[in-house]
């Protein structure tokens, strides 16, 4: 897939070439949207718990430095070693520099968002190293020679079919086999070769602790624990924003966290590790690469509160009718859209534009992000960066004016209506790409507006 | 410059203004706990069984799982049945393993985790390397919510712990939920009075 060419709306249109599979991705996160609402609305406390877990997540970022350095310190004390990356290469150096110091190019990796962002597999594989991601979803994409399409969720894109395929030929299953629970079972015999003879595990990391310098690994798998416990070497990797300042933090996190991905209680495993097994080495990178320059951006600091959860995605209209892919860039969807104008404005000056600032992400966010806020003053930023086109800018001008004077919006609204039901295609054009290929629905005669003012007057 | 110093001193001009840390305060109920903790842990895939003594585990144990097959235990109590000299071990050599029975030192009735520290297992990798998994609850542990979990283990020395949670599963073929991913394929409780 060539994405370097490609923006969001680019690539959405590829993926909705094919409408019965995009309106399979769009239920399938929906329906586990639908098991994060049964979850949260069993807890009569989880608005209580969404306000302190956002609470202690602005804490941490008003003493980022303090909690980095007892952080730091604690963890040495532990046994571990502590490695500092300003960016993504001097991140991928120190893993590859592990590696070689023993004398090691075959090695495992969980699950981590961070050595997405970093590129370090594409950066290993050049450097001669071996990368075996034991995560199932993302064996499945990396036997496909793809990123992962969701953070919590890599290969929510495939169908079992093709999955089946990639077994076929990767690992040796039936051909046309297609039933997940054999494609399972061949998966846990690969990978448990793959556990028991590498001698290096790399984990992400969910949480890391300021007070007790231990840090936190979610999986449902195992997958971080089997590669871990044997391993000779464990290598951590972490943005310097997971960080929390007590243990008894952890409690508000984890009741929050996989409620939020899957509508699970929790997951299987909530590993915490502390100390290096005997004989065992353990080292943690904390990595920033752009997460300073963020914490510095008053609009969108708040971006840094975020426990990748993924809610936003699932619950997100656009991301569930573009998939993953679309968004170019390691994480995607709402918070991904955040994120990446961070990075590079340039590159990624069109993602902010892939919302329709309905809100819903915001509302489901854990740590209460104001996402969609976020996306709307981002699309502000790039048009005075002059990272977007002119025709874009236009509109983006007379709606902020639009939304900023409730009169002339009310006013608007009515205008809009009379334009949309004689002239449709000026809503239902190209500079709109939304409602690409999608007739917009017949306009009201009346706005809830005008007619709340009717009924109220007639009584 | 090192990178630490660098990274420290850009958080440093740039983090927002002090906000304080709020207080955990969250309602809680002790009502119904062991209920509570069978349903949430039945309904994630494990199977829960509330039994007496240590004798009558033994007796399922024989009834759910091959004897003839390599057994481990934390508990010096089941020497008879599994392996209990462990702690010096290749954790590799643990691969054949069919059964690992464990005890938790706490369980939680929100979300059905238990939790096993270093401690109460003989390697880190037995309640993940196993076939099957049997985890022994003392039916007085068993606290509310996770808040609780971790105000009675504060200060407890560990170098590794688990909240373990049911059997490893996986969703991710088309969100098919096949228990048995990379660790156990089955999870049994036994809750402990
Ligand atoms: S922004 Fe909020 S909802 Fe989205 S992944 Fe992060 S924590 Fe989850």
């Amino acid at each position: 897939m060539n994405v370097e060419t490609k923006d969001h709306s680019g690539l959405a249109d590829i993926f909705n070439q094919n409408e019965s599979r995009v309106d399979w991705h769009d239920e399938t996160l929906w329906f586990i949207r639908s098991k994060r609402d049964k979850a949260a609305q069993g807890l009569p406390e989880w608005e209580l718990l969404r306000e302190t877990a956002s609470q202690i997540k602005h804490n941490v970022l008003s003493n980022l430095d303090e909690y980095l350095e007892q952080f730091e310190s604690n963890a040495k004390a532990n046994g571990i070693t502590v490695h500092w990356a300003a960016n993504a290469k001097e991140h991928n150096e120190i893993v590859h520099s592990i590696l070689k110091k023993h004398n090691i190019n075959r090695m495992m990796k969980s699950k981590s968002m961070l050595t997405e962002e970093c590129h370090l597999n594409d950066y290993l594989k050049k450097n001669g190293v071996e990368v075996i991601d034991t995560d199932l979803g993302e064996r499945i994409v990396q036997l496909a020679d793809e990123p992962p399409s969701h953070i919590v969720l890599p290969c929510i894109h495939k169908k079992k079919e093709e999955i089946g395929d990639l077994f076929h030929v990767h690992l040796g299953t039936a051909a046309g086999e297609a039933d997940p629970q054999v494609l399972t079972e061949a998966a846990r015999q690969h990978l448990r070769e793959t556990f028991v003879t590498r001698k290096l595990s790399l984990t992400g990391v969910n949480f890391a602790v300021a007070e007790t310098g231990e840090f936190v690994v979610c999986t449902n798998e195992g997958n971080a624990d089997m590669a871990s416990h044997l391993a000779d070497v464990h290598i951590a990797c972490m943005g310097i924003e997971k960080l929390i300042p007590q243990r008894k933090h952890l409690s508000v996190f984890l009741r929050l966290l996989t409620r939020s991905a899957t509508g699970q209680p929790i997951t299987t495993y909530s590993s915490h590790f502390k100390k290096p097994r005997a004989g065992q080495e353990m080292h943690i990178v904390l990595v920033d690469n752009g997460r300073t320059v963020q914490l510095g951006r008053e609009d969108f600091r708040n971006s840094l509160k975020c426990i990748r959860c993924g809610a936003c995605m699932n619950t997100c209209p656009v991301y569930r009718r573009s998939g993953g892919h679309s968004y170019h860039n390691a994480i995607a969807g709402p918070i991904g859209s955040i994120l990446a104008p961070n990075l590079d404005m340039k590159e990624y000056a069109d993602l902010p534009f892939a919302s329709t600032l309905c809100g819903s992400c915001s509302n489901v966010c854990p740590v209460k992000i104001d996402i969609h806020d976020q996306l709307y003053k981002w699309r502000q930023v790039l048009v005075k960066e002059g990272h977007v086109s002119p025709v874009k800018a236009m509109g983006m001008r007379a709606m902020a004016l639009t939304f900023s004077m409730p009169k002339f919006f009310s006013f608007a609204g009515k205008a809009g209506r009379t334009v949309m039901k004689y002239f449709p295609s000026v809503v239902n054009n190209k500079l709109n790409p939304w409602y690409k290929e999608r007739e917009m629905p017949a306009p009201p005669k009346q706005s809830f507006r005008e007619w709340y003012a009717k009924e109220r007057a007639g009584k | 410059m090192s990178s630490r110093d660098k990274i420290l001193a850009a958080v440093r001009s740039n983090k927002p203004g002090q906000r304080d840390l709020p207080e955990i305060n969250i309602p809680v109920s002790y009502e119904g706990l062991t209920e509570k903790y069978t349903q949430v842990a039945t309904a994630i895939g494990a199977r829960v069984y509330s039994v007496e003594s240590i004798a009558e585990i033994k007796s399922k144990l024989n009834e759910f799982f091959d004897p003839a097959k390599r057994w481990v235990a934390s508990l010096a109590e089941f020497s008879d049945v599994a392996e209990t000299n462990l702690a010096n071990v290749d954790p590799h050599s643990l691969e054949d393993v069919e059964l690992s029975i464990i005890e938790a030192v706490l369980a939680v009735a929100e979300n059905g985790a238990s939790w096993v520290p270093e401690q109460n297992v003989p390697q880190r990798i037995v309640p993940f390397i196993c076939q099957h998994l049997v985890i022994i609850v003392p039916a007085n542990k068993i606290v509310p919510t996770l808040h609780q979990a971790y105000e009675i283990t504060a200060g407890a020395e560990y170098g590794y712990g688990a909240f373990i949670a049911g059997p490893s599963k996986t969703a991710d073929i088309e969100q098919s939920l096949v228990l048995g991913a990379h660790g156990p394929r089955s999870l049994t409780i036994f809750i402990l009075s």
